[in-house]
């Protein structure tokens, strides 16, 4: 499985990772193991299985429609490195 | 060129808040409003190691939206991964639904300019969760996260390119809100967000089959800016090509104060989601029993109303249209016609003074300020002979300014109608009296003049004599 250089920067792009020129080519050749690997799945017969949606055979868990107070909005923003009147504070965003 | 020569394509992706008590997969509440994060929880705002579980409502919310709008349902679904950054998304991906929707290949019908039916097809629908709110103040120290509505569960209705101008997107998005609003699924309010739509909009030459450049304006929430922003977006894009240019395939803001779209700043790659299966949750399998079940419980939709308002009420088709446009209208037109024992009075209350006066104050039928049994108490007051038309109608102002039973409302106010017939011999004496030209007039054939001295008396009485009586009376003295 051939991955370009384009397609490298594409994906460091997109998971918002600098990525330098002359790391690239690694990443470009990780990648391409990566995909060899799971290539590996083709080679099994499928015929007459039918289409699976996920791994986990269990299906339909689900959760009453009832309300629980959390309760700790400190403890949740206590992480935060930088917060304001119960919000999170970030750089600011243009729109 | 000019307009005409072109053809209008818009395709709409409808989100709608479902009005379920907690959130999508945890069990927040789902409340508009409160303090920021005062809705959250470990889960609504993706700290590591949690795990999202599947509101069962969520699912028999969709289903039903499903079946109310003609859908076929799938049985086998699952749940996707739309992968992106942006800070009101704390996970950094959403959960939505992507090969699999929950409803899919339905229909909705609208009435077109000319009031002809037409059916716009709805190519599916699925569910997701709401994102955060970013705030910013206006002393550039950053931007504020809340994420109340994280998680807040969607349907996201998306329709085939069928919608040809601006009035069909509104009819359109009224159909949808008002049958949400019927199946009780969502409260549709769009001030709130909880309805709000993603419009895209291309142009063609009249005659050819293939579709134009499309743009897209996201996160429309009022009506009368989708109809202002469509139209705006149609001339610009006409301007474009007539002026030998190329419409570009890009995100339109739309600014309410100017009146104009401008590109949003692109957010480059945007397009590229990287769905794949959401490993978190498991699939949804939906049993014939359990589709048939919730269809069996959908309330009477507006189609059957109408149906049912024309062939058992006898109202017009249009009185019938106008009446089940809102749940709000219909359940108050049912109400006040079983009260008053008039339907067809309580429907024309509806359809034209009310409906203009909701229309004047730039209100939806959720807001009627007062209630079916005032209405219907109007309705009786004005059959039983107590007070006139013209006094009905200022008391429906009065139901809006300040509402309360009509009886009192016309008590306080002296309205009741003069059927006294003393009283009004005496006005009549005194109008001919003091009207001795039209006496003339009407003597030597001019029957106009009658009504001009009924309008003397009504004037005389500030519009509470019966004009019945009045008519009469007068016809009687003049025969002397
Ligand atoms: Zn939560």
């Amino acid at each position: 499985m051939q991955i370009s250089k384009e397609e490298v920067m594409h994906i460091a792009k997109l998971a918002c990772l600098n990525i330098s020129d002359d790391e690239i080519e690694s990443y470009r050749h990780n990648l391409e193991e990566i995909l060899d690997f799971a290539k590996t799945v083709d080679s099994v017969n499928t015929e007459g299985v039918g289409e699976t949606i996920g791994t986990n055979e269990n299906y339909n868990v689900f959760r009453k429609d009832e309300v629980i107070d959390y309760g700790d909005r400190e403890g949740l923003l206590k992480n935060a490195p930088s917060q304001d009147e119960g919000m999170f504070r970030i750089p600011k965003v243009l729109n | 060129m000019s307009r005409e020569d072109y053809e209008v394509v818009i395709g709409l992706e409808v989100h709608c808040e479902l009005s379920t008590k907690t959130k999508i997969f945890c069990s927040c509440s789902t409340e508009f409003g409160g303090e920021p994060n005062s809705h959250c929880c470990p889960i609504c705002m993706a700290m590591p190691g949690t795990l999202p579980v599947l509101n069962e409502k969520v699912v028999e919310y969709a289903v039903k939206a499903g079946l109310a709008t003609n859908c076929k349902i799938e049985q086998n679904s699952k749940n996707d991964r739309k992968n992106y950054f942006y800070p009101d998304n704390p996970k950094s991906y959403q959960i939505s639904q992507f090969d699999k929707p929950l409803c899919y290949d339905g229909y909705v019908t609208i009435e077109d300019e000319k009031g002809i039916e037409k059916k716009v097809r709805i190519e599916r629908i699925h569910i997701e969760e709401d994102a955060g709110k970013l705030n910013h103040d206006d002393y550039g120290r950053g931007s504020f996260v809340d994420l109340n509505r994280a998680g807040v569960p969607l349907i996201e209705v998306v329709s085939k390119p069928d919608l040809r101008s601006a009035y069909e997107v509104e009819s359109y998005m009224r159909k949808l809100k008002s049958i949400f609003e019927y199946i009780e699924i969502s409260d549709c309010k769009m001030q709130e967000g909880s309805l709000r739509a993603d419009v895209n909009v291309s142009i063609r030459k009249k005659g050819s089959t293939e579709l134009g450049t499309r743009t897209e304006m996201k996160n429309m929430n009022s009506f009368k800016s989708i109809v202002r922003a469509i139209d705006y977006e149609i001339d610009r894009q006409i301007e474009v090509v007539e002026e030998g240019g190329e419409v570009v395939q890009e995100t339109l803001r739309w600014d309410d104060i100017s009146g104009r779209t401008f590109p949003m700043r692109d957010k480059e790659d945007a397009q590229d989601y990287r769905y794949f299966p959401e490993p978190d949750l498991v699939a949804i399998k939906l049993s014939e029993e359990y589709i048939e079940n919730i269809r069996k419980a959908l309330p009477e939709l507006p189609e059957s109303r109408k149906k049912r308002y024309i062939e058992e009420i006898g109202l017009s088709e249009k009185a019938a249209n106008f009446v089940t446009s809102s749940k709000y209208y219909s359940n108050m037109f049912e109400k006040a016609s079983e009260i008053s024992n008039n339907p067809k009075a309580v429907s024309n209350w509806l359809m034209s003074d009310i409906a203009r006066i909701m229309n004047e104050k730039e209100l939806e039928p959720d807001k009627i300020p007062f209630t079916a049994e005032n209405l219907a108490e109007l309705v009786v007051l004005i059959d039983k002979g107590t007070i006139s038309n013209s006094i009905g109608k200022k008391v429906l102002e009065e139901l809006f300014e300040n509402p309360k039973e009509p009886s009192k409302i016309i008590e306080e106010k002296g309205w009741v109608q003069i059927s006294d017939e003393g009283a009004i011999r005496e006005v009549v004496l005194k109008v001919l009296e003091s009207n001795s030209q039209s006496v003339a007039d009407y003597k030597a054939g001019k029957d106009k003049a009658l009504g001009y001295l009924v309008g003397q008396a009504m004037k005389e009485t500030r519009g509470k004599a019966n004009p019945q009586m009045l008519n009469k009376m007068f016809m009687e003295e003049l025969k002397k």
